[in-house]
């Protein structure tokens, strides 16, 4: 009788354990919602009512315009520039990360890490102190007439010394993950080293590599601190897109900026949905257990 | 087709320590060579440095008359077996095995016709455009011996090929391994941790042990005649009994065993005796007296757990037929039968009788 009666009492504690379970994931789900809508979403769809405001004709008056477009192409061509440096150095970087044993590893394992923790704006200020006026490398460069500062090399220098972490970051847990194995058993069965790279190594890394380089394009392109300082803010000749807004709003011309603004964020988009494939591919291949 | 392999010398030091010291032996063409010890004992590293994917300290590697010390991993053709099969994961199994001949530039015709006949033999056909996750262990290990196979190697090496398996599936493996050598006959090195896969499988045996070579011989020698106090222990069960040398025999305070000849006069030795090697005696009267503190059934046999008189504890399996009524508690007489002494390692310090790790006998 007593195994009844407590078979009877256990129901309403459960179900009181476990209402108070719901409402505590509830609280919890909706606060993480909030949280996520109010400081992410808000600014986007801010930026997008605010651009398309005085109609949707602004954007194509704005991106006819030449200093647009010439800050479109700048930003562009350090992009492009910085994902192929860092895609190469980065995966051979990562490599001898993992792969080799030697002194001083793990200050470079550290090292990789610096313009995480540096602001930009130091890192400008530092480009400056090497190439500007009384710079280490500004007599070398000069007298073969090559402007770096306030000119487009330094603002690609700048970008490429941030955007270093990205890719070595994304490469190095994967690669650490495949093990040797299969690159071992690629030799025995005759491929040369470039051959088990590029057949072998590059498959097993290829969505983690395409994460590390959307995060470097996303970085790049939104990069502004480093650059702004090095640009000698030279209108029409160093103006990326993020200076664009940057002086658009100083000379009020808030329209303009706006919309470069929209295309950028546009730009985050495409970008978001390409890492969260990647970042998909890329679990999906850790997860097989050969 | 086969070629023997032959290592001289070979040594490999990782800073003071030599994971391999001054290892020298001959794997006979067509034949699987074992190289059988604890893990640690070197063995993998020797069979990586045959591959060419670890470089030795010293010493050199031959395959019949040609030297591949100096040679790169992809010129030995060798083929190789990991313990993880190492599968390209992002292949099919037909890609798999079609890789070897593929960085070899051969023609797609003779490929598909190469990857058939391959698949076929590790009946496989059924599962040329599955991906490694979608198969068991035992069939990637298959994938992965076929890939090795593929582009004709003159040898094959193993590196624990069945220690990822379980127990069921390893035994079918080993099996079918054995099969699949008999109809191939290449020249094999398997290196292995585990005794009963080497004596199984193996024409020849190799026991390594802390870097060196212990003793190189058929899997009857090695297990009926081992050459060292470790191959003794290490190869099969085995009661271990320490004791002194007098008269040629090993002296164990209440009885003695024979076989110490060889044994100088007065030293420390250790006896080695088999678990089936220790008999019941019919009657009053045999080599040694003992209390029997239990009974096991292994199937047909039993696990007689013995204190001797001396208070050291044997393990014996006999037949239940040839127990003769002996029950726990009982005080019996045994006959210890072709025990062998060594003498004793200064390592094995440890005082009485010990016994080697249980091996559960074949039925």
């Amino acid at each position: 009788m007593s195994a009844v009666a407590a078979r009877d009492a256990v129901p309403t504690d459960l179900e009181r354990a476990r209402r108070r379970r719901r409402l505590v994931r509830s609280l919890l789900v909706i606060g993480c919602v909030g949280y996520v809508a109010v400081l992410l979403l808000l600014p986007l769809i801010g930026i997008i009512r605010t651009a398309l405001e005085p109609g949707v004709g602004i954007v194509r008056e704005t991106l006819t315009l030449p200093e647009v477009r010439h800050a479109f192409y700048l930003t562009g061509i350090i992009t492009v520039i910085t994902v192929v440096v860092t895609t190469v150095f980065g995966l051979i970087v990562a490599w001898v990360l993992v792969r080799q044993r030697f002194h001083g590893r793990a200050v470079m394992n550290a090292l990789v890490d610096l313009p995480f923790a540096l602001s930009p704006v130091t890192v400008g200020l530092a480009c400056v102190l090497l190439f500007g006026a009384n710079g280490w490398f500004n007599e070398f460069f000069a007298a073969r007439g090559i402007q770096i500062i306030f000119a487009v090399p330094a603002m690609v220098l700048v970008t490429i010394f941030i955007c270093v972490p990205f890719t070595i970051r994304e490469l190095v847990p994967v690669l650490e993950e495949i093990g040797l194995d299969e690159e071992d058993a690629s030799r025995t069965l005759g491929a040369s080293l470039w051959q088990t790279f590029f057949k072998v190594t590059l498959p097993n890394i290829r969505w983690a590599l395409g994460y590390g380089v959307a995060l470097t394009t996303a970085r790049a392109i939104g990069e502004i601190g480093a650059v702004l300082i090095v640009s000698g803010l030279i209108k029409g000749k160093t103006e990326t897109a993020t200076i664009f807004i940057f002086t658009a709003i100083e000379e009020r011309q808030t329209a303009e900026a706006f919309v470069v603004a929209l295309v950028l964020a546009a730009i985050s988009i495409v970008l978001l949905v390409l890492l969260e494939a990647f970042r998909r591919r890329s679990e999906k291949g850790r997860g097989h257990t050969t | 087709m086969s070629t023997p392999i032959v290592v001289q010398d070979l040594t490999k030091r990782f800073g003071d320590f030599a994971a391999v010291d001054d290892v020298s032996f001959t794997a006979p063409a067509g034949a699987v060579t074992a190289l059988l010890g604890p893990s640690g004992s070197g063995k993998s590293t020797v069979l990586r440095m045959i591959a060419g994917l670890e470089i030795p300290t010293a010493g050199r590697i031959f395959m019949g008359e040609e030297e591949l010390t100096a040679k790169s991993v992809q010129d030995r053709g060798v083929g190789f077996v990991f313990q993880h099969y190492a599968l390209f994961r992002h292949m099919t199994v037909s890609q798999n095995v079609e890789f070897g001949l593929r960085v070899r530039k051969e023609s797609a015709a003779s490929r598909r016709a190469r990857v058939d006949e391959l698949l076929e033999l590790v009946q496989l056909s059924n599962f040329a455009g599955r991906y490694p996750d979608q198969l068991s262990g035992g069939q990637r290990q298959r994938v992965a011996l076929a890939r090795a196979l593929a582009p004709r190697p003159e040898v094959l090496l193993l590196d624990e090929p069945f220690g990822a398996l379980d127990a069921k599936v390893r035994q079918d493996l080993r099996r079918w391994l054995d099969e699949l050598h008999r109809e191939l006959g290449v020249t094999s090195l398997l290196v292995t941790h585990d005794q009963e896969e080497a004596l199984e499988l193996a024409n020849q045996v190799v026991v390594m042990h802390e870097g060196r070579v212990e003793q190189v011989g058929a899997p009857a020698v090695i297990y009926d005649d081992p050459a060292t106090p470790f191959v003794a222990g290490f190869v099969g069960a085995a009661n271990v009994l320490h004791g002194q040398v007098r008269e040629g025999h090993v002296h164990l305070g209440a009885f003695r065993l024979p076989g110490a000849d060889h044994l100088d006069e007065g030293v420390a030795a250790t006896a080695f005796v088999r678990p089936h090697d220790v008999r019941v005696a019919a009657d009053q009267g045999g080599d040694a007296r003992a209390v029997v503190e239990r009974v096991a059934t292994l199937g047909w046999l039993a696990r007689l757990t013995l204190t001797l008189d001396g208070g050291e504890t044997v393990v014996a399996h006999v037949p239940h037929g040839e127990l003769h009524g002996a029950k726990e508690g009982d005080l019996i007489w045994l006959d210890l039968r072709n025990p062998k002494a060594f003498v004793r390692p200064e390592t094995a310090a440890d005082e009485g009788a010990t016994i080697a790790p249980e091996e559960v006998p074949a039925s």
